[in-house]
């Protein structure tokens, strides 16, 4: 066994034992302490990805050394790796580029019980791409659930309260299906890892018997997970707690605690239940339906929004739509393009978050659109940005949003008739409405007025800076050079399983 | 199809019923107390149904005692692991969500979600909501 695969395991533990130590530490220290081990994680997980691409096939850790049925197990192929580093980078930068945020909106006394939710989220994470368990899977995402809540309420004021309660009444509906789900998967199969449920599944559907359980059970763990990811009907907790938490909080959760549940999801899509039984009871068409639904829906709300913050919030249902139409298809092209839209959509999102904090610094703190004309001027930077991400939601060509609805429209021309005319024409009309939107606030960004906005004093924030810079650098590399991401999503895919 | 199997399954039924019950008033009840409640039926219902699953008529616990180390003479311990898990999780939840509770009702003095939701709003109409003492934690959202 080589000396990477340990890293598996150790990349969880570090997250977990760094919550542990910045309970003991001051504030600003375990925010460099956060930053050092994300550092540290986002090597180990380009080092696990590296290794999986070099040996071409997935490899199994099994801890503590129980063999298969009764130890649990941790599983890394080269889509597990491309993930867990995604997200890293992501977590990383959004930490960093709201520094300045963090200081504004967390109280400094609360500042290190931020970071140990910050990293009980990335251990959450990386517990849910790399565990081959479905149990397992259960506890992180529990885990995840809180730390997102704790992230939302950090900021002491009763708008992220309500949100937040909002979040968990939401969040325990789908704890409480997912669990149930799983036990009934555990009682029909007799099976907790996902190899060997997998096996017992296919013998069943192939025998004919416990049909009508298990097709509850893929009912149960798909709109459970879809509950916890914010799909179109699921969303009432969504828009207030993107809105009113501070700047990093908003960009983690909308680019990564979702697409964590995604991931799961599309995990038990192929390694648990298998994609063919997926599509034989129908669960795809019932998502690709939602999803469709979303994708219009999202951005018609988004539309009437004169807060920015919010607008991007209802952007994000439209974008979380996106990719279960893409689940939806039920096809290796439909999931390729939307894991690549799990990439996109969380490089862009984090970076409006995070650029739209730098244009509310510098138009008196007010986050309506008449307030912030002209902040583009003001704070070019993070104007700039907010032009990228703007331009890569609504599909401009170089940015990695028109790459993911290339695919998109790709996998839709392959898909059934019925679909393909529904996916494209979804596709197109999602798109133009996308343009209303993020064009008209680019133009208000960019509109010269309320120049005295800016306190004399005002500088912007290094440390945004860098991390805008980085998800510029991002967004074109992912837009660009989307073979080698696309690519390697395929193999992954070919050995998930 | 039903008859002995229903009567066998009891557990299984009953448990369902209960997790129905919970979640319907986790969804749908305004007070968040009840919803706690409600949230904790749900929970309790899916440790019957795994409790039920996991009981052999006739074995006894996992616990090697006289030397009996035959496999049949014990029930599997899994389920009940599940259910121990299980239950630490759902009293961490139901610890966060007490505390959210205790915090609001602080706040609002009341513990109807709707009611909660409606004076938050009303609190910080528009842009007044950005004033630069951010720091304050209470700053804002006092109906007093």
């Amino acid at each position: 066994m080589s000396f990477i695969e340990n890293l598996v395991p150790l990349s969880i533990i570090i997250c977990l034992g760094g919550g542990i130590a910045c309970s003991a530490i001051k504030g600003h220290a375990a925010r460099r302490l956060t930053i050092i081990l994300l550092c540290a994680v986002t090597v180990m997980s380009a080092c696990v990805l590296a290794y999986t691409l070099i040996i071409g096939h997935e490899f199994v850790y099994v801890m503590g050394r129980f063999p298969a049925p009764w130890g649990n197990e941790l599983r890394a192929g080269c889509l597990e790796g491309l993930m867990a580093l995604f997200f890293s980078i992501i977590m990383l930068l959004s930490i960093v580029g709201g520094i300045r945020g963090q200081n504004d909106d967390i109280a400094i006394d609360k500042m290190n019980l931020y970071f140990i939710m910050i990293n009980l989220m990335m251990s959450s994470l990386l517990a849910l791409v790399y565990t081959n368990d479905l149990f397992t899977a259960y506890v992180f995402v529990e885990i995840n659930t809180m730390a997102a809540c704790a992230l939302i309420m950090i900021r002491n004021n009763g708008h992220t309260l309500v949100a937040a309660t909002k979040y968990m009444i939401m969040s325990l509906l789908g704890s409480g299906l997912l669990l149930i789900g799983i036990s009934m998967l555990y009682t029909i199969t007799g099976q907790l890892l996902m190899p060997n449920i997998r096996e017992a599944v296919s013998k069943l559907d192939a025998s004919g018997e416990y049909a009508v359980p298990l097709t509850v059970v893929i009912g149960l763990i798909s709109v459970a997970l879809a509950i916890k990811s914010a799909l179109y009907p699921f969303h009432s907790w969504l828009p207030e707690a993107y809105g009113y938490s501070t700047a990093s909080s908003s960009a983690i959760l909308s680019s990564l605690v979702s697409k964590g549940y995604i991931f799961l999801l599309i995990k038990i899509f192929y390694r648990v239940i298998g994609m063919d039984v997926m599509v034989d009871h129908k669960i795809t068409n019932i998502l690709f339906i939602f999803g469709i639904i979303g994708m219009i829906m999202g951005s018609v709300t988004a539309i009437r929004q004169s807060d920015i913050r919010h607008l991007i919030a209802y952007s994000s249902i439209a974008q979380i739509g996106y990719i279960y139409m893409g689940m939806g298809l039920g096809s290796t092209a439909g999931m390729v393009a939307a894991l690549f839209h799990i990439m996109s959509h969380g490089a862009t999102k984090s970076m409006l978050f995070i650029a739209q904090r730098g244009l509310v610094e510098v138009s008196r703190r007010s986050k309506n659109f008449s307030d912030l004309k002209g902040s583009g001027y003001r704070n070019k930077l993070a104007g700039f940005a907010f032009a990228v991400g703007a331009f890569s939601m609504v599909g401009v060509p170089l940015l990695s949003g028109f790459t993911s609805k290339v695919y998109f429209a790709e996998a839709a021309i392959t898909a059934v008739h019925s679909k393909m005319w529904i996916a494209m024409i979804t596709l197109a009309i999602s798109t133009i409405l996308n343009a209303i939107y993020f064009i008209r606030a680019t133009i208000s960004v960019y509109t010269p007025r309320n120049m005295d906005y800016r306190d004399p004093g005002y500088k912007p924030a290094q440390n945004s800076a860098i991390s805008l810079v980085c998800f510029v650098v991002l967004n074109f590399f992912l837009g660009i050079l989307s073979y080698p991401i696309a690519y390697t999503i395929q193999t992954g895919l070919k050995v998930f399983r | 199809m039903f008859g002995p199997n229903l009567f066998h399954n009891a557990f299984s039924l009953i448990s369902v019923i209960l997790f129905s019950i919970g979640f319907t008033a986790l969804m749908l009840h305004r007070n968040l107390i009840k919803k706690i409640i409600g949230f904790n039926i749900m929970d309790t219902a899916v440790y019957l149904f795994l409790a039920s699953k996991g009981y052999i008529e006739g074995r006894k616990a996992p616990i090697i005692v006289d030397n009996v180390q035959s496999v049949s003479a014990y029930i599997n311990p899994i389920p009940a692991g599940l259910v121990l898990t299980g239950i630490v999780v759902s009293v961490s939840v139901t610890a966060l969500m007490l505390s959210i509770t205790i915090r609001l009702y602080e706040r609002y003095h009341t513990l109807d979600i709707d009611e909660i939701s409606l004076r938050s709003r009303k609190d910080s109409p528009g842009r007044s909501k950005y004033n630069k003492t951010v720091k304050d934690d209470d700053d804002e959202g006092d109906t007093a």
